[in-house]
């Protein structure tokens, strides 16, 4: 699938998406990033330190938001610009369906050069996961 | 919230900074020379579910005008944050790593990294300030070819919670 910058207008929405983060997701993860950071694999030192249990990668829950838009756009590489405000924890129980992330986009803004603005918002469990998230993306 | 319904605001926790402010402007790097795989794309693209074959396949990747196969657009991350970690991790900055979450992140891309990249990656401390009981520190990371392209700029806010 993929759009052309003629035939996408403001407003448009992009098809809403669920990601799934399971632990073994969050294992596959810290392993391909580098992310080790225990509290994203042991309950025992996520709440150690006060979390509620494990929770996944902020960068885990920005990459499910970014295949929204690359999917969208037919090409990861059209991703120009990409950022987020982590605004709440995804926790992610220890059992085999995990959390799940409902994201979905909006076109914000038509830009030059075949660019266009999408404002992103990922929530899940009822909360806001990513907030003032943007990506620009430049179609074909 | 409006600010008027918040807590009155301690005037020492607007200075009484957990990290050493020195460290603003501080340079780290560039670190050693890092080679972007087809293996390590195609690792990250399977962890993250990234299905495009941009992310596998060279000949489809050469085929949409790419000369290798493309990185997802959160890549950089594995090298802006080995980088980054460097000058989160100095002593002398103070972070406490187990009271740290991530705030926010942004990529702008001059290109999606693709295989045979050979980059290096420089980060710059931008700033340290106190929210409340909060504190954030922002780094902005470059990523660079040997060659001196400029390819991706990562910025990272971590949140230290406590003091």
């Amino acid at each position: 699938m993929s759009v052309k910058y003629d035939e996408v207008s403001v407003g448009d929405v992009l098809p809403a998406q669920t990601y799934i983060a399971r632990r073994v997701d969050l294992v596959k993860y810290a392993g391909a990033s580098g992310d080790f950071n225990p509290i994203h694999w042991s309950q025992r030192v996520a709440e150690s330190v006060g979390l509620p249990g494990v929770i996944a990668h902020g960068m885990y829950t920005m990459a499910q938001a970014g295949k929204l838009v690359s999917s969208w756009a037919g090409d990861p590489g059209a991703v120009v610009e990409f950022g987020v405000r982590f605004s709440a924890m995804v926790p992610v129980p220890d059992d085999d369906s995990g959390a799940s992330i409902e994201v979905t986009g909006t076109v914000k803004e038509k830009l030059g050069d075949n660019k266009v603005a999408v404002d992103i918002v990922a929530t899940s469990g009822g909360a806001k996961v990513l907030s003032r998230s943007r990506a620009v993306v430049r179609l074909p | 919230m409006p600010d008027a319904h918040r807590a009155p605001r301690d005037p020492l926790s607007v200075t009484a900074l957990a990290l050493n402010t020195d460290y603003v402007g501080r340079v780290f790097g560039p670190g050693e020379p890092y080679e972007v795989s087809r293996v390590k794309i195609a690792e990250f693209a399977n962890a993250i579910g990234e299905e495009s074959e941009l992310c596998r396949s060279a000949s489809a990747a050469r085929a949409a005008g790419y000369p290798d196969v493309i990185a997802p657009p959160t890549f950089a991350i594995v090298i802006s944050m080995a980088s980054a970690g460097v000058a989160q991790s100095d002593p002398g900055l103070g972070l406490d790593y187990s009271m740290v979450v991530h705030g926010e992140e942004s990529f702008s891309h001059e290109r999606p990294l693709h295989a045979g990249d050979v980059v290096v990656a420089t980060t710059t401390i931008e700033s340290i300030r106190a929210v409340r009981a909060l504190t954030m520190l922002v780094t902005s990371t470059s990523i660079d070819t040997v060659s001196g392209e400029h390819v991706c700029t990562a910025k990272s806010t971590l949140v230290q919670r406590g003091k």
